[in-house]
């Protein structure tokens, strides 16, 4: 576990702050970091124009070292944008206790059914489980942990995957999150819905 | 010889102008033009096809008293490293002088074609509404327009065959511009608008595709869904060249069955580009065409990932022209190198701009092209590294290289094997492709390189070169070595005043001379400009690096010069100095 823990701040180092996301106000701080981390991968400032050199400059965390050369790779800045709107479809996925993320480009999926089976695939210990009717949940057959997919919209508010229209959820989803179902009640202590998550342990 | 030109000059002038009908190349009409008065003066008449490579390399009274019967006008603007956000948007390129002159001269103007120029909307209306004959717009990473100007050509430009918008930075105003050609409009023959960003009306499309009989190639934009799509193939089955716009869909849905069905009798298609959103599972419907093309375009298709690549590259027998990106990787090009042995031109772009960590491809892709395509003759290849064997394998295999163009995604890695600079790879390049025109260089590079440039490289015409070199030596072997070249571009290097004065003459027998972030001084570029007249030395002097009175000692970061026969532009911003 400890090695887990280890790893987990190695491979990102905003882990252990999405696990305080279910506390109020404490959330400020972690998901500013949060957002820096992603906007560090796909970073939209980067190359736009000649004034954004300047902005290199003052980002907070240095930028990859190809980023740190103006106009390198020489690709034509209609290309860079292009792409750039193409690539933001690719989200971060976590696995409560797993001790990396995953990427994935929701813009190849075309419905949940879709999502659920690359979750299935990309996470090779997790299984489907069509449990109750109109709910599908993900589980860990080896030691019966149930996971939940959470998504955090454009807002910044983490919701469940699943009751809005494929294409809404494509549109807002900024990150992908598999919670254990225990942790679900954590986040989600004002609702009273307790369907499934008492009786596993976490 | 001498008895030949005793006859021509028997012939009336009708018979010279019958036989220059015949040269349509500008390289040829300027040889022609060159060879006695009355030469020059019946080709000046004939010329209607005038390509300008430099706006500002002359002004458009000037070319109107030339050529008077003008009817089509190439024009290019900014300098290449604009591209890269090297040049500041507002440093000049501007249309609107020419199409004023020209409207202004009574000139039966039908075509205009221009690259990296500024178009403003005022210009669109303008041309839109001064030449009646108007039938071809061709803008080419162009900015400064929005669709309203678009609406300006579509209303009236009655006999309009073509409008190309190839990678143009355009302010969508969510208007109807394409809404705008009337019912009367059936003459089109081509339309691209894929790099616009907004929505037009589907139905609007849709009848404009059907009453167009003549329509041949159709470029969609990514808001256009695929069922418009289908119903548009179903309309233009005549098509040679489509780029599709969203191609998304449920694979099991009646649509999709009947896109495949609709494509299926496309069967002149020999262009295919587009696939910026795409759901791989509806690609098979294209693989039936895929055995005709010539031409495949999916450099803008990250959502294709290798595998599905490869298959759909494995049905694609006689493309001739593939650009893609690196996702690729060394394997999939390898099927290329053994599927497409018709392949002419190949561009391998980097997928991972943002360092999401997505595929590269190395020199083993290189190396299996080479060997596998023998008709290859022009490559841009972006990589993750490379070696001098492996360059040197290359130039072995394919001594046809018209263009050789290497970028390593490091600007400075050396040979990934040996660790050595990779000089003796370019080296075996430029020796072995006798033919080669155009070379761009990359990776850690000396002065070694640049000598083999100027020994071997006869026929070179542009040259690009970035973090490269040691000293003026470098740069003093391409002046004194490449007699052809046209075109030098130069970005952080150590090449400095000697090298720049050495031969100042040069200058004017090359279009232009680009250098940034390299050791140039103020007081050099001060002394080329007084030595040389016909020469315009801008300095772009941004964020006030160079004070009001500047010292001669110190370096510039931006220097452009390019031979003209019209002095100092007068419409250059603040920033730029013309010295």
């Amino acid at each position: 576990m400890s090695l887990n823990n280890q790893l987990e701040s190695e491979y990102s180092g905003s882990l252990k702050t999405e696990l305080t996301l279910g506390l109020p106000g404490g959330a400020q701080a972690p998901k500013s970091a949060v957002k820096r981390g992603f906007s560090d991968t796909v970073d939209l400032n980067l190359y736009t124009n000649s004034e954004d050199e300047v902005n290199v400059a003052t980002h907070t965390q240095p930028p990859p070292a190809k980023g740190q050369v103006v106009g390198w790779p020489p690709v034509r800045s209609y290309m860079k944008k292009k792409m750039m709107t193409v690539n933001c479809k690719y989200v971060k996925v976590a696995v409560d206790g797993a001790p990396y993320l995953r990427k994935l480009d929701l813009q190849i999926y075309t419905s949940y059914k879709e999502l659920l089976v690359a979750f299935q695939n990309m996470f090779t210990c997790l299984t489907i489980c069509n449990v109750i009717a109109n709910e599908s949940k993900i589980v860990d057959i080896s030691n019966g942990t149930e996971y939940l997919p959470a998504y955090e919209d454009k807002d910044g508010d983490w919701m469940l995957v699943g009751d809005v229209p494929w294409n809404m959820f494509v549109e807002s989803c900024k990150r992908l999150r598999l919670i254990k179902s225990c942790e679900k009640l954590k986040l989600m202590k004002s609702s009273a819905s307790l369907e499934t998550s008492s009786s596993t342990s976490c | 010889m001498c008895l030949f030109q005793c006859m021509m000059n028997y012939f009336p002038e009708e018979v010279l102008d019958h036989v220059f009908d015949f040269l349509s190349s500008h390289r040829d009409r300027n040889a022609v033009s060159l060879v006695c008065k009355s030469w020059y003066s019946v080709e000046r008449f004939s010329r209607e096809k005038v390509f300008i490579g430099n706006c500002y390399a002359v002004n458009p009274e000037r070319v109107l008293a030339r050529f008077p019967r003008i009817r089509s006008l190439t024009l290019k603007g900014k300098p290449h490293f604009a591209d890269f956000n090297l040049v500041p948007h507002d440093w000049g390129g501007h249309v609107y002088p020419w199409i004023e002159a020209m409207a202004k001269n009574g000139i039966n103007l039908e075509e205009l074609r221009l690259k990296r120029m500024v178009v403003s909307d005022e210009s669109l209306e303008l041309l839109a509404k001064s030449f009646p004959n108007f039938k071809s717009l061709v803008l080419v990473s162009c900015e400064g327009f929005t669709t309203d100007g678009l609406a300006a050509i579509a209303s009236n430009c009655r006999y309009l065959r073509e409008l190309d918008l190839q990678e143009n930075d355009v302010d969508d105003r969510k208007g109807q511009w394409l809404s705008c050609f009337p019912e009367s409009c059936t003459s089109l023959v081509s339309l691209n608008f894929a790099c616009l960003k907004g929505e037009v009306n589907m139905a609007a499309l849709e009848r404009l595709v059907a009453r167009c009989r003549n329509l041949r190639s159709l470029r969609l934009n990514h808001a256009v869904p695929l069922d418009s799509l289908q119903k548009i193939l179903v309309q233009a089955p005549q098509l040679t060249d489509l780029g599709t716009g969203s191609y998304v869909h449920e694979p099991d849905s009646e649509t999709y069955i009947k896109l495949k069905n609709a494509i299926q009798k496309c069967t002149s298609i020999r262009s295919l580009s587009g696939f910026l959103d795409v759901h791989v599972q509806c690609l098979p419907a294209i693989y039936p065409i895929c055995t005709n093309l010539t031409s495949l375009n999916l450099s803008y298709a990250p959502g294709i990932y290798s595998n599905e690549l490869m298959k759909l590259i494995s049905h694609c027998m006689k493309i001739e022209r593939l650009w893609i990106l690196d996702t690729i990787g060394d394997t999939g090009l390898g099927v290329v190198a053994s599927t497409c042995k018709e392949l002419q031109e190949l561009r391998v772009f980097p997928s991972d701009l943002y360092g999401v960590g997505n595929a590269a491809v190395t020199e083993e892709g290189l190396v299996a092209i080479s060997a596998g395509c023998p008709k290859l003759n022009s490559i841009l290849y972006f990589c993750q590294q490379m070696t001098n064997a492996a360059l040197i394998t290359v130039a072995k295999n394919c001594p046809n290289f018209i263009r050789f163009r290497l970028c390593t995604l490091n600007p400075t890695i050396p040979d990934a094997v040996t660790n050595l600079p990779l000089d003796e790879g370019f080296g075996a390049i430029v020796k072995s492709c006798k033919g080669l025109k155009r070379l761009s260089v990359s990776g850690l590079l000396t002065d070694q390189v640049f000598l083999y440039i100027g020994m071997y490289a006869e026929h070179l015409e542009m040259l690009s070169i970035a973090f490269a070199g040691d000293s003026d030596k470098g740069m003093l072997y391409v002046l004194n070595g490449c007699k052809k070249l046209k075109k030098l571009e130069i970005r952080d290097s150590p090449f400095g005043n000697v090298a720049l004065l050495a031969d100042i003459g040069k200058y004017e027998t090359m279009r232009s001379l680009w250098m940034s972030s390299c050791e140039v001084t103020y007081g050099a570029c001060k002394s080329l400009a007084e030595k040389m007249p016909r020469l315009n030395v801008e300095i772009i002097n941004e964020g006030d690096q160079i004070e009001a009175s500047p010292d001669a000692r110190q370096r510039v970061e931006k220097m452009y010069l390019y031979r003209t026969l019209v002095g100092p532009r007068r419409d250059a911003p603040d920033y730029v100095w013309t010295l």
